[in-house]
């Protein structure tokens, strides 16, 4: 029998916490059992690095994927492997990257799931060149509120697989997958590191040289004002050759170490005020020389993942994280600036403020990328007056035709969603193909308006 | 290299210790009742950690062909290593006090097939004169209590069974472990035990197993504060202990 048992949940911003109904289902059997009982509304948990409510569902059902971590083939040919949706990114790198295979697509966080990973279609720094994780997803099997499990192609049941990729887990649960990796000569990346003294420079050499790097991302000191506003280190790389590994390097592919450091506890909230973030961010800034090196590649895609539980260091009340992408062709730079101007005026930001470039966006009616610009940014929760704050945020985005990522979003309105995302409508009449009796439902899909 | 047979390896506990072995790049011999139920655990074992898996069907209670089965399995195999007798059956101890058919099954799949299918096993590895018989006991056999001593009588037999077998054996170089595990995160305590210190995750005892496996431990308790618990419960006396509730 599978039973469900109340528990506090909240994705990684810790921001809502939700009572929902946990589920740890261990085969599709399982799945199915869940389905068929009908007696919540359902949605799929991967490992919960969503920050917001995507993942939740208060007072109804949740199922665990962490059961589902069955690698089922991998062609040593052809890159291919196929798993179950439960696999973490993590356990991809590490079995496979020693055999000379890396993910194509991989966000700054690598405990992510293959489920979640489609469901919100994730990014990584070489969105600008090589686009989203879906591009590498070859095809995936979904089961429906009906029990009934669909093969998802891009020649097969295609509304079903576009709907599902950026689709929250609304469609089905994805229950398995095939996905490319691609080949790596070693486990390292040569990096660029580059100093940008404002936002003006940050853009000129982002744009400028853009195409030759695979990887590109920008970290922005987002307290610095006037003549420095949007100072930023910029960071590029490629993946090393094994002839520009350094001779002391003997084994081209070093396994990667685990997490090293927990956080112990939640941070006091006086720990973090608008001094010890500038002081960090200063020193951060200042800790970077203009240079070119050969880093290991855990350190450039996932810096976080050295400290457990980081999230922590936001406090009890927990932190938003805004991302929100601003398209090529609207004066991208012009609404960054606006968004960055109000963030210090408001003296509520923070350690973390990326700047990324992506490319054009894909089929995936809510796929979060478009061809532009993003930003993403932790803004920790204080008070309640955050959220009036957001709303304006929301206004600049919208006034420059981009959107927010709904990965990270926990507070946008109906409205402010269906603006952003206008194919909510396409994904709708998907949607109840999919599943009529509209089953598979979220905290976020409900806040949102969109079940 | 030779190979390690896993009997019921579709446990959570089993399907752990599998993938602890295997990252020793033990080749596994994996039985269940339902081969199916093995088909997943086979694959994501040969790809994660490159080693040779085996899937056989084994029903502990089919008695008559145990000889077979475990012929069977060391003629393919050539050589046997080890084996983990990782099955077992814990039903409802009311229902059991009411139904002798649901007592005896838990006897019969917990105790008597274990006897069966380890005495044949047991006179290969004498012979041999060297590996390892596994079994996975229980705490609860430790002392009957109210709550479940059907279940608790059946792996009590084990225990001693186990305790006589690593006795016989002891001069043959066989290693006899019998492994008693607590209260374990797994189906059959999701939503039953409170998730707490005392429920440990499957690959944490599953780790531990394989680690008395290489230190040629003889009785292991995991995790290791069972081995305190279990010390003050049994020191109770029984005129007191027959009065609690625990
Ligand atoms: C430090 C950090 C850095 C990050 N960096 C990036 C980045 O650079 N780029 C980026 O794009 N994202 C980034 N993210 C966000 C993260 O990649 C996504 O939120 C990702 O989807 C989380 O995956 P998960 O397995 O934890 O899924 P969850 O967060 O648990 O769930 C995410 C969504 O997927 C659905 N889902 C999960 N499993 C299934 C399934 N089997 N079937 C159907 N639906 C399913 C859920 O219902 C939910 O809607 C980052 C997150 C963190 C914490």
């Amino acid at each position: 029998m599978v039973k469900p048992v109340k528990k506090k949940m909240a994705g990684w911003g810790k921001y809502p916490i939700e009572s929902c109904l946990v589920y740890r289902p261990e085969s599709t059997q399982d799945l199915k059992k869940i389905l068929s009982s009908q007696k919540e509304k359902q949605i799929a948990y991967g490992l919960g690095r969503s920050y917001g409510d995507t993942a939740l569902n208060e007072d109804e059902g949740i199922s665990l994927f962490n059961k589902f971590d069955h690698m089922l083939s991998f062609d040593e040919e052809s890159g291919i492997l196929t798993c179950e949706a439960g696999v973490s990114l993590e356990e991809i790198i590490n079995i496979f990257l020693p055999r000379g295979y890396f993910l194509p697509v991989t966000p700054g966080t690598k405990y992510v799931t293959v489920g979640g990973a489609i469901a919100n279609d994730v990014h990584g720094k070489n969105h600008h060149l090589d686009g989203c994780f879906s591009e590498y997803v070859l095809e995936f099997d979904l089961l429906l509120a009906s029990g009934e499990t669909i093969s998802c192609s891009r020649v097969e049941n295609t509304d079903a697989f576009w709907a599902t990729i950026g689709g929250i887990g609304l469609t089905g649960f994805i229950t398995r997958a095939a996905i490319q990796l691609i080949r790596v000569e070693t486990s390292y990346i040569k990096a660029t590191y580059e100093k940008a003294e404002n936002l003006d420079v940050a853009f000129e050499k982002f744009v400028e040289n853009d195409a030759n790097f695979k990887y590109s991302v920008a970290w922005i000191d987002c307290l610095s004002t006037g003549n420095s506003l949007g100072r930023s280190v910029l960071m590029r790389g490629e993946h090393a050759l094994k002839e520009e590994l350094p001779a002391k390097v003997k084994e081209p592919f070093k396994p990667s170490k685990g997490s090293v450091l927990k956080m112990p506890i939640n941070a006091p909230s006086f720990a973090l005020n608008p001094f010890s973030i500038s002081a960090f961010n200063a020193l951060y800034y200042a800790s970077f020389k203009n240079e070119t090196k050969i880093v290991d590649s855990s350190s450039f895609f996932h810096p976080l993942d050295a400290i457990d539980d980081w999230n922590k260091l936001y406090g009890k009340k927990g932190f938003i994280q805004y991302q929100a992408v601003f398209p090529k062709s609207n004066d991208p730079k012009s609404g960054i600036r606006k968004l960055l101007e109000r963030l210090t005026e408001e003296k509520c930001s923070s350690f973390l403020a990326v700047l990324k470039s992506s490319g054009p966006a894909n089929e995936g009616l809510l796929s979060f990328p478009m061809e532009g610009y993003t930003l993403a940014l932790d803004i920790p929760i204080k008070d309640g007056s955050l959220f009036p704050f957001l709303r304006e945020l929301d206004e600049i985005v919208l006034s420059y035709g981009g959107r927010v990522y709904l990965a990270k979003d926990a507070t946008i309105d109906p409205e402010t969603f269906k603006k952003m995302y206008p194919k909510w409508e396409e994904f709708k009449k998907v949607k109840k193909e999919l599943d009529p009796d509209g089953l598979f439902s979220s905290s976020m899909s409900r806040r949102i308006g969109l079940t | 290299m030779g190979k390690i047979l896993i009997l019921g390896a579709s446990s959570d506990i089993a399907q752990e210790t599998a993938r602890e072995l295997a990252a020793k790049k033990n080749n596994l011999i994996l039985t269940a009742r339902n081969i199916e139920d093995l088909q997943m655990l086979k694959s994501d074992l040969e790809i994660r950690y490159g080693i040779e898996v085996t899937t056989k069907q084994f029903d502990g209670l089919d008695f008559d062909n145990h000889e077979q089965f475990f012929n069977g399995i060391v003629a393919e195999a050539g050589n046997l290593n080890g084996i983990l007798l990782m099955y077992g059956a814990m039903d409802d101890q009311k229902e059991a006090e009411q139904s002798f058919s649901i007592s005896r099954n838990m006897i019969d799949v917990n105790y008597t097939s274990a006897v069966s299918i380890l005495n044949i096993a047991a006179n290969y590895f004498e012979k041999k004169k060297s590996g390892f018989i596994c079994a996975v006991s229980s705490v609860a056999g430790d002392r009957g209590r109210q709550s479940n001593y059907i279940y608790g009588s059946t792996k009590a037999g084990l225990s001693v069974y186990m305790e006589g077998l690593r006795n016989r054996l002891h001069k043959s170089g066989v290693q006899v472990l019998t492994i008693k595990p607590g209260m374990v995160d797994t189906k059959m305590t999701y939503g039953v035990v409170d998730e707490g210190p005392l429920l440990a995750s499957p690959s944490t005892v599953a780790k531990d197993i394989v680690k008395g496996i290489v230190k040629r431990r003889d009785v292991l308790y995991t995790p290791w504060f069972w081995f305190v618990i279990m010390l003050i419960i049994k020191l109770i006396p029984e005129k007191i202990f027959k009065r609690t509730d625990i």
